[in-house]
């Protein structure tokens, strides 16, 4: 008859060994290279092609025209699932995928991002806003 | 008479009972989640589980009893609690003993798993009966077991209370060795009264949800587990005494401090046990103990009846 | 000793999805089953006609969590086949390493699910742990640890670097050896054999009567897969066993399985370096050409179909989805006889289901026929669960229109 019991080796080394687990959310885990999170949006490479509007398969962009040359997007988080399509089928590589992945939210209203355009003379970058 | 109450109440009554049965909670997952290269819960959560579930609502099913329903977990905590005053826990002697309180505190452990059963059988809920039906098989599996394994150091002390069997084996240094196979038998029948993996059939989440519990919430809930925390402390404490009966010479402190040491690695030993193993059916976990386990305990007496002729 | 049903499901510990068993016990026995299903249906089939075929990789990709990657390539090998186009060698050696690398974390996944219903945590908690390790890869490689998102129509969208290559090598390094040591614990631990053994017995006939596929297939010793027998992406080119197995049990499934995971490291190892040079996409048109095709994977769990009908624009016209576990599930009631109810959660995980790969179907009652569109449909829903249930979205959703501004 078998003895039972053949991982009690294992466990009991695992026992002393430091725990496989991280301590979320005092120990974040780091994302590689690549990976698909939150996108972003540079508005001076948008030629208001409104490619990704069609190529998205959530209908979460809004590509909308702000002046001349000028676009401004909103993407809704909500929607958004993460696939990376917009980014590919944008020809001037206007839509970029950031790392970020905690985009949890208690109200649905924060979901909805705004990228504005920035105007060529004024200075600083270009503001994330929330949609109040 | 004040002494008494103190020792009903507070040490080693309820009071101690309730912080023992966190303590070994909290010991038992730690370790278990230890084994499993988790971390495990941190040292307050069964008072915070005891704590949240005193907060839910109390649902009792419509068809359930309501009397019994509410009844049966202060049954199980008044026969959990009872046992401890016969049990010594500070060295030789016990708050109260008289001959045969062995037995008495056999027969208050078994009360329990019968609340237990009449628990899931109130609740009129299908997985409530399904589960207390697999209770009571259990408890006959296991029942002869414990019971002859738990007989046979006291025959061979001549004694039927808890402290007179105690005393005679620490007159007698090292007799306790001839109890090593009822120590076994007696630790994997343990498995099997505290319902842990791989016996933990009557409460099997994943095939009869809950079990006898299934219909239980809030207190009634909270107080069931208490029962659970309990009884893994009182009967950790019987079996330490009984297999265990060694440096008890030594007074009070540090008697008290060798009980602590031992109801621990019991515990220890038991949340090994239960990460180890895979649940077992119920008629394998039956043939198993009639197959392997009672005939361990009828040895185990054998040898004790055949070790106090040759002592004599 | 009287007749009780048990239900188990839709909501039940045992099951990860909702599904539905009504099982009729005497005392512990089994003696009947009855299958319902249709709890996951989403209207994934309508929804790919709405949608363009690009859009489509991505809603057929979440048929599924866990064989996410099987319908997208499926999908994507039958618009190809329908457009005509030759996918790269390079790209079809990165779908088959991809499709490797699901299965690897598919079937310790699996092994996890299996000891957990068994009651056996310490197996889950350790298999679910090394599977993090593969999961750790996939997300080097595509972008994300589940929906890869890797196939685009005419190949793949990410190429792979030397640097991943030599990752990929040491991760089945570390899972080999773990590998090995879960095949010595699942032949050697007498509380786990004691489960497994006996338990949901399907006879070599009834398997192939009932249409088993996959493991559940193999492990009564019929022969099949689709890798060898019909050969897609690169498997044409790979040199691998099929691993069947004579138990006809549970316990059966769990040695194909673990095996299964040794020969998809080697697949990996050959994959690594026998990688060819090359572009990883050809350019696809928008508009499909009219036409039909259908494409078989094998996925996890088995044979997963696919059926693509195109009629010249950009959204196709008829998309439908087989997949294996809807094959698998005639076959549980079959081998749920003469078993315990402590059975019925480990049968029921024997066939690794996905219910909502299965639910694709939808039963007509009665004899009247509308024609409507989504949003007289998603409006006659809404009526219909206020009248029979007493739900009431108007106060949520009237709330919902204030906070964004009436948009």
């Amino acid at each position: 008859m078998k003895i039972p019991g053949k991982m009690a080796k294992e466990v009991l080394k695992n026992s002393v060994k430091p725990p496989a687990t991280c301590n979320y959310p005092y120990e974040k885990a780091e994302m590689p290279e690549g990976f698909r999170g939150r996108m972003e949006f540079d508005s001076e490479k948008c030629i208001g092609c409104r490619i990704c509007m069609r190529d998205c398969p959530a209908s979460a962009i809004t590509i909308t025209k702000v002046g001349e040359k000028l676009f401004e997007a909103e993407f809704r988080l909500d929607l958004c699932i993460f696939c990376e399509q917009c980014a590919e089928s944008c020809p001037k590589g206007a839509i970029k995928a950031t790392k970020e992945y905690e985009l949890a939210a208690l109200d649905r209203v924060c979901h909805r991002i705004t990228f504005h355009a920035k105007v060529k003379d004024a200075s600083g970058d270009g503001d994330v806003t929330e949609a109040a | 008479m004040a002494q008494a109450i103190f020792g009903i109440l507070v040490f080693p009554g309820f009071l101690f009972l309730c912080v023992a049965g966190v303590f070994a909670e909290f010991f038992d997952r730690k370790f278990h989640a230890r084994l499993q290269n988790r971390k495990g819960p941190p040292w307050f959560q069964p008072v915070a589980d005891f704590v949240k579930l005193c907060a839910k609502e109390d649902i009792v099913p419509e068809e359930a009893d309501p009397f019994m329903f509410k009844a049966m977990p202060v049954f199980a905590l008044a026969a959990v609690a009872a046992p401890i005053f016969y049990i010594p826990v500070w060295g030789a002697d016990a708050l109260f003993s008289f001959e045969g309180d062995l037995i008495v505190v056999l027969y208050l452990l078994t009360i329990p798993t019968l609340t237990f059963f009449l628990a899931g059988w109130y609740s009129t809920s299908l997985f409530s009966m399904i589960g207390a039906v697999r209770c009571l098989t259990q408890l006959f599996a296991y029942e002869v077991p414990l019971f002859l394994a738990l007989l046979a150091p006291a025959l061979l002390a001549d004694s039927w209370s808890i402290t007179g069997l105690v005393r005679y084996y620490s007159d007698h240094p090292f007799y306790w060795l001839f109890n090593i196979i009822g120590f076994a038998v007696s630790l994997v029948v343990l498995l099997g009264k505290l319902e842990k993996v791989p016996f933990d059939i009557p409460e099997a989440e994943t095939e009869i949800v809950a079990g006898a519990f299934t219909e239980y919430s809030g207190r009634l809930l909270a107080f069931f587990r208490m029962v659970i925390d309990i009884e893994m402390v009182v009967a950790a404490s019987l079996i330490a005494a009984v297999f265990l009966p060694f440096g008890l010479g030594f007074g009070p402190i540090v008697g008290f401090a060798l009980y602590l040491l031992k109801v621990t690695f019991i515990i220890a030993v038991v949340s090994l046990l239960r990460t180890i193993f895979a649940r077992l059916r119920i008629d394998q976990m039956t043939d198993f103990c009639w197959r392997w386990i009672a005939p361990a305990a009828i040895l185990q007496l054998v040898i004790n009846i055949m070790l106090k002729g040759v002592i004599r | 000793m009287a007749k009780v049903t048990v239900p188990i499901g839709p909501q039940h510990p045992a099951l990860k999805e909702p599904a539905n068993f009504s099982i009729t016990l005497v005392g512990e026995k089994i003696i009947q089953t009855a299958t319902r299903l249709g709890y996951n249906h989403r209207g994934i089939e309508k929804a790919c006609e709405e949608r363009t075929y690009l859009q489509d990789i991505y809603l057929l990709e979440r048929v599924c969590g866990i064989c996410s990657h099987v319908h997208a390539t499926n999908f994507v090998q039958c618009v190809e086949e329908i457009a005509g186009l030759t996918v790269p060698l390079r790209a079809n050696y990165i779908r088959t390493l991809v499709g490797e690398l699901e299965r690897i974390h598919s079937h310790l996944l699996w092994l996890g699910v299996a000891g957990h219903e068994i009651g056996f945590d310490t197996l889950l908690m350790y298999t679910w742990r090394d599977r993090e390790a593969v999961m750790d890869i996939l997300a080097l490689l595509t972008g994300n640890r589940v929906n890869y998102s890797i196939n685009t129509i005419g190949g793949v969208r990410r190429d792979i670097t030397p640097e991943q290559i030599a990752e990929i090598r040491k991760m089945v390094d570390h899972c080999e050896e773990r590998t090995k040591y879960y095949i010595e614990v699942a032949t050697s631990e007498p509380t786990l054999a004691a489960r497994l053994s006996g338990v949901g017995y399907l006879s070599q006939d009834d398997a192939f009567n009932l249409s088993a596929v996959g493991p559940t297939l193999r492990a009564s010793g019929v022969d099949r897969d689709i890798r060898r027998d019909d050969p897609y992406c690169a498997y044409g080119e790979m040199r691998f066993n099929v691993i069947t197995d004579d138990h006809c049990d549970v316990y059966g499934r769990t040695l194909v399985r673990v095996k299964e995971l040794m020969e998809s490291y080697s697949i990996i190892r050959q994959c690594l370096k026998e990688i060819p040079d090359g572009p990883i996409v050809v350019k696809a048109p928008r508009k499909i050409p009219a036409g039909e095709a259908c494409g078989r994977y094998e996925a996890p769990r088995g044979e997963c179909f696919h059926y693509v009908r195109g009629n010249g624009t950009d959204k196709p016209e008829r998309v439908k989805v087989r997949a294996s576990t809807y094959a698998n599930l005639q076959a549980v009631s079959k081998m749920m006889e003469n078993n315990n109810l402590a059975d019925v959660p480990i049968i029921i995980a024997a066939i690794d289901p996905c219910f909502s790969c299965t639910d694709r179907c939808v039963e007509l009652k009665g004899d009247e026929r509308r024609h409507t569109d989504w949003g007289s449909l998603r409006r006659s829903g809404i009526e219909w669960y206020r009248k029979h249930r007493g739900i009431d979205f108007t106060s949520v959703s009237k709330r919902l229109q204030e906070m964004r501004g009436g948009s």
